[in-house]
């Protein structure tokens, strides 16, 4: 349910992502960066130097053929609840460059603020926070189709998906001149949500009764990614597999698998 | 009494006494010798080219950004966290040397507290410059004093590190006033008397300060509850390593000083400490880090059992499956740097043995900086997700020489104040004028 926090109407924005849908295509991770203004460099082979703020990961089960199986796992930043807001990354920032907000769910990113320590890197076990290495540079004329609404981010800084909160800001805006109190699940979500062609990914207020996210999240074939470390991610993954479900998280050899705490 | 009186009774000068007057000798503090100004120089350019090398090297760092080094996503932090966890570590000495001296009152410490001091001071000055090149804008460096997260353990130690380097730069004053020139000057003089008179406050808030910000280090990394490797339970808000870091420092720390005493004795050919106060240092040092050795090892005795297995790991998931760190890492901390030091330096027998001394003191300094190693650099190669690998690194050849940048300045640093500055109390008494 909806909760008031401060006399203000809270949501808690999140994903459902279908593992079983996934086909790798990449599509999620094309659309995000053309949406975020994300920087690439012409020779981007280092991939841990690659920014890449939705990352499809390719996970295997490690049998031979014919029981060789894989799967593809979209990995954006989980916007960590912790414990009240006590996500790994933001109780970190000595600079109060990263928040929780409690009126979304959603952990920012000050990039202005951000003098670039990269200790919210070190707190984040998932990889989800990039380090601009390079000073940002488009190609000739490519400048012309960033974003207006994100701010391109500078050398020495660290940068991480925002569930695109810039539509969330737009989507408020409208709302409000609409006269609504609420924001349709329709009028904001996230970039790859709507690239995805399997439609894999579901995206809104994982306590709003009215947006799919909110059932979705309780399958039964649902977890979500290390647990067990207290993250309390709002990223929700799905898939029938066991050993996917297995893989979302470190299992001594004699421990069983774990249902996902809703 | 400034505690130098004893070098003052020798107030002939000993170079112009053994006919080798050298150029600066008016600088030089009374009753001791000196090498020539010009083999002084040729040692001090030797060292200054390194350090030149290094400041290119900073320079390619601030100029054109963080790429100059092989640090990547995987690893935000790397060599230069190490470096300065490891120099501040080993700069603990000031502080515990100071709290023994003025604190508990082990007068006999006068004789290697100055020394101590400058070893504390050129460490943290290279730690607030490593971290002046680490930050991504450097530019920015103070919106941690601005922008404050009081939750964060790297904003306490930014606070309490500025702090007590100031402490330490108060405390080098004096040292700096006590030059024969300077000493002329009836202001410095008196301002001197006066700053050695009220050290014991100093050094009282330098221990406090110390505290927090060693154990603030230790907290960065325990604090790290998406990090089972580094992850520790702990009172109240303060992890174990909080405790285990300001405990390993004041414990460390001292060997350090007396290893760097060794290498000065060594260099200059003379005795310059007293055994009975390096044995003395050594003992308080080894039964500092025999219970800080037992506290390490029921730490990491708790972890390997109860918190690594709550989050899905074995203590072997951390050292397995890689190229480099193995459980021979757990050893050389605990066993080869840890409890051979400390036994050998608890034992009257031990103490009294030069060699077995020195190789306590090189032993302590390679346990506790490994132990800084693991709790930075092994912290980030651990795979988390089951579905990532073990990341591996090795530093660009800029981290490398921004990193002995520190190392080449606190030598010159060394060089100029053992030249011009009463560094050492007992040594006009253990070096007698021909």
């Amino acid at each position: 349910m909806k909760q008031e926090h401060g006399g203000v109407v809270t949501q808690k924005y999140g994903m459902v992502v279908d593992l079983d849908l996934c086909t790798g295509c990449g599509s999620c991770m094309v659309a995000c960066m053309a949406e975020n203004n994300v920087p690439f460099r012409e020779d981007e082979t280092d991939k841990l130097k690659s920014i890449t703020w939705m990352r499809v990961y390719k996970l295997t089960n490690g049998k031979h053929y014919p029981e060789t199986d894989i799967c593809y796992l979209p990995r954006p930043c989980q916007h960590c609840e912790g414990s009240h807001g006590h996500s790994p990354c933001v109780s970190v920032c000595p600079a109060t460059a990263t928040d929780y907000d409690n009126q979304t769910g959603i952990v920012s990113q000050i990039y202005t603020r951000c003098f670039g320590c990269r200790y919210c890197m070190g707190a984040c076990p998932y990889h989800a926070r990039y380090f601009n290495w390079y000073d940002p540079i488009w190609p000739e004329g490519m400048e012309r189709y960033l974003n207006p609404n994100v701010s391109p981010r500078m050398r020495g800084v660290v940068e991480k998906c925002s569930f695109c909160f810039h539509r969330y800001q737009a989507a408020k805006d409208k709302a409000h001149l609409d006269g609504q109190k609420e924001i349709d699940e329709d009028a904001y979500q996230t970039a790859c949500t709507q690239a995805c062609p399997a439609g894999a990914i579901t995206f809104g207020d994982l306590d709003n009764p009215n947006h799919a996210v909110h059932e979705l999240k309780k399958q039964p074939d649902t977890f979500r990614l290390l647990e067990k470390l207290g993250t309390n991610t709002k990223v929700y993954y799905v898939s029938s597999r066991e050993w996917v479900r297995r893989a979302g998280d470190n299992y001594l050899k004699t421990e069983g698998l774990k249902k996902a705490v809703l | 009494m400034n505690g130098y009186g004893l070098a003052e009774q020798y107030s002939g000068i000993s170079n112009q006494r053994r006919g080798t007057k050298v150029m600066d000798s008016a600088l030089i503090p009374n009753g001791v010798r000196r090498c020539s100004l010009d083999k002084f120089l040729v040692a001090l350019a030797v060292v200054g080219a390194v350090l030149l090398w290094g400041v290119y090297a900073m320079l390619l760092c601030w100029f054109k950004g963080l790429n100059q080094t092989n640090m990547n996503d995987n690893y935000g932090f790397a060599l230069w966290i190490w470096a300065d966890l490891a120099v501040i570590a080993l700069g603990g000495g000031a502080f515990f040397t100071g709290f023994l001296k003025y604190i508990i009152a082990k007068d006999e410490l006068k004789n290697i507290i100055n020394y101590a001091v400058l070893i504390g001071f050129i460490c943290y000055s290279s730690a607030l410059l490593i971290l002046a090149i680490d930050i991504g804008q450097p530019l920015r460096g103070w919106f941690i004093f601005w922008h404050a997260n009081v939750h964060s353990m790297l904003t306490e130690v930014a606070f309490c590190l500025s702090c007590y380097f100031m402490v330490l730069t108060i405390e080098y004053i004096p040292l700096i006033l006590e030059n024969r020139q300077i000493d002329r000057v009836p202001f410095f003089h008196h301002l001197s008397h006066n700053m050695h008179s009220t050290m014991a406050v100093f050094a009282a808030t330098g221990a406090f300060l110390s505290f927090f910000h060693q154990g603030s280090l230790g907290g960065v990394a325990g604090v790290l509850f998406g990090r089972p490797f580094a992850y520790r339970e702990g009172l109240f808000i303060w992890p174990w390593t909080f405790f285990l870091f300001t405990w390993s420092a004041a414990a460390y720390g001292p060997c350090f000083t007396l290893m760097v005493t060794r290498i000065t004795e060594a260099i200059s050919g003379k005795k310059l400490v007293k055994d009975n106060v390096v044995e003395l240092l050594a003992k308080i040092s080894g039964w500092m880090m025999t219970t800080y050795i037992i506290a390490k090892i029921i730490d990491t005795f708790y972890w390997a059992n109860v918190t690594a297995p709550s989050k899905g790991f074995n203590l072997i998931d951390f050292y397995s499956n890689n190229g480099f760190y193995g459980i021979w890492i757990l050893v050389l901390e605990i066993v080869l740097g840890g409890i051979v030091p400390a036994a050998i330096l608890i034992t009257d027998k031990g103490r009294k043995s030069p060699i077995a001394r020195n190789t306590a003191f090189v032993l302590a300094v390679i346990g506790v900086s490994v132990n800084r190693w693991v709790m930075v650099l092994q912290v980030m190669a651990v795979p988390i997700m089951t579905f990532d690998t073990w990341a591996l690194y090795f530093p660009s050849w800029q981290e490398v020489a921004t990193t002995i940048l520190p190392v080449a300045y606190g030598i010159m640093l060394i060089m100029i104040s053992y030249r011009y500055l009463p560094i050492f109390p007992q040594e006009a008494e253990l070096n007698p004028a021909d």
